[in-house]
């Protein structure tokens, strides 16, 4: 059923896509090597890395697309790419 | 300043969303709504990112946000505009700042949406309006627009052995709406975050209509792989190509300066839709640049 207008109701609703079956690569963090720039949290289209509780940044693979942006965009290689096994 | 945050990590466009591995039109988004925040309501014309983001009946969004057709943001910006002020009068909205933020990419801006963008900027509606350029029609299959650079080749403007592709220079809409005497215009570009979203946060604050031009690559459109979209960005401001500026009340204030400009080849190099360019070719889109830059100041 369409809603009248076809008004969406929930906000960011997207979510219920999980977007993370598009990957080929995956992006690894080493949080011991990450100095915390934001690079890899400001650039990252999808908007899934977040912090954790400790203040670390971690990346949520139910939503990551895969494209390495941050591992690219990372100053000191805390970021790096494994190819994605099924 | 140890261990500050340098970026609010409140989000307000989700993932789930279905632009392309690296797509930089939703950097664009994420990054504005970050700099504006919750009192945002988006009005998005046609195009990619509408497309992308509302597959019905799900949304990226979580603030208010309305589809427009690809004539009618301007318009649609400026009638919600001015029904926040009629409400305000009523009472409503008390000591909130709500913020228009349309939305549109370059097809949506420099050439359909042209019009009505044109009108509100010229009524004074206060809004803030984001150009997502990415220097062609992507949503549909990377048609030229009047954004397309010279010797870009688009599916309507393809290289070949007569062609070399766009063969009009692109349109400086940043320049354009200047010339509308509105109180601010701006360029900037994802791969500069620190300096766009500061720009998007001075344009919410400002009365009257703001209009900022963000430069954003595009790996389908662009043709090159998903992780370069940011340093692609970055060497569209090194070279001079895509310089950074404000206009804020007619001063113009370039608000990045490479140290030393790189030479434009390095950017071309890095993408299929320049790949028929020959070494004379580059020479001349790289003249182009040195005048340009030169008028702007930038050496
Ligand atoms: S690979 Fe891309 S989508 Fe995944 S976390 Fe990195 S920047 Fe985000
Ligand atoms: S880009 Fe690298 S150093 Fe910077 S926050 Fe991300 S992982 Fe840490």
């Amino acid at each position: 059923m369409v809603t009248i207008a076809a008004i969406i109701y929930e906000p960011g609703s997207t979510t219920k896509n999980k977007t993370g079956s598009w990957r080929t690569f995956r992006p690894i963090m080493d949080n011991k090597k990450c100095i915390k720039c934001e690079n890899c949290y400001i650039f990252c289209p999808e908007g899934t890395i977040y912090e954790d509780e400790n203040g670390d940044f971690k990346i949520n693979y139910d939503y990551c697309k895969g494209c390495l942006i941050c591992v690219n965009e990372c100053p000191v290689n805390a970021l790096t790419s494994i190819r994605e096994e099924k | 300043m140890m261990n500050k945050k340098q970026f609010p990590r409140e989000e307000y466009f989700a993932p789930g969303h279905r632009g392309c591995a690296g797509c930089g039109a939703s950097i664009v988004a994420r990054m504005a709504l970050k700099a504006i925040g919750r009192d945002t309501i988006v009005v998005n014309s046609t195009g990619c990112l509408e497309v992308f983001t509302t597959p019905y009946p799900e949304t990226a969004w979580k603030v208010p946000w309305i589809h427009t057709a690809f004539e009618c943001a301007g318009a649609v910006a400026g009638g919600i505009e001015r029904a926040i002020k009629a409400l305000k009068k009523r009472g409503k909205y008390k000591g909130r700042k709500l913020v228009v933020m349309p939305i549109s990419g370059d097809g949506g801006t420099a050439d359909i949406g042209f019009q009505s963008l044109s009108g509100a900027l010229e009524r004074g509606h206060d809004m803030v309006y984001i150009m997502y350029d990415n220097e062609a029609y992507m949503n549909t299959g990377v048609q030229r627009s009047s954004s397309t650079p010279l010797f870009a080749s688009a599916t309507t403007a393809p290289a070949g052995k007569i062609s070399k592709g766009e063969n009009n220079p692109k349109k400086d809409m940043a320049m354009i709406a200047a010339a509308h005497g509105i109180p601010y215009v701006a360029t900037a570009c994802i791969s500069y975050p620190e300096d766009f979203m500061r720009k998007v946060k001075k344009a919410s604050d400002i009365e009257g209509p703001a209009f900022i031009q963000v430069l954003q690559p595009c790996t389908v459109g662009w043709g090159y792989s998903t992780e370069n979209t940011i340093k692609i960005g970055r060497l569209a401001v090194e070279t001079g190509l895509f310089p950074l500026y404000e206009i804020e009340n007619g001063d113009f204030k370039i608000t990045y300066k490479p140290a030393k400009r790189k030479p434009l080849k390095e950017y071309i190099k890095m993408q299929k839709r320049y790949r028929h360019l020959t070494d004379e070719d580059i020479e001349i889109l790289q003249k182009n640049i040195d005048e340009k830059c030169k008028l702007l100041g930038l050496e």
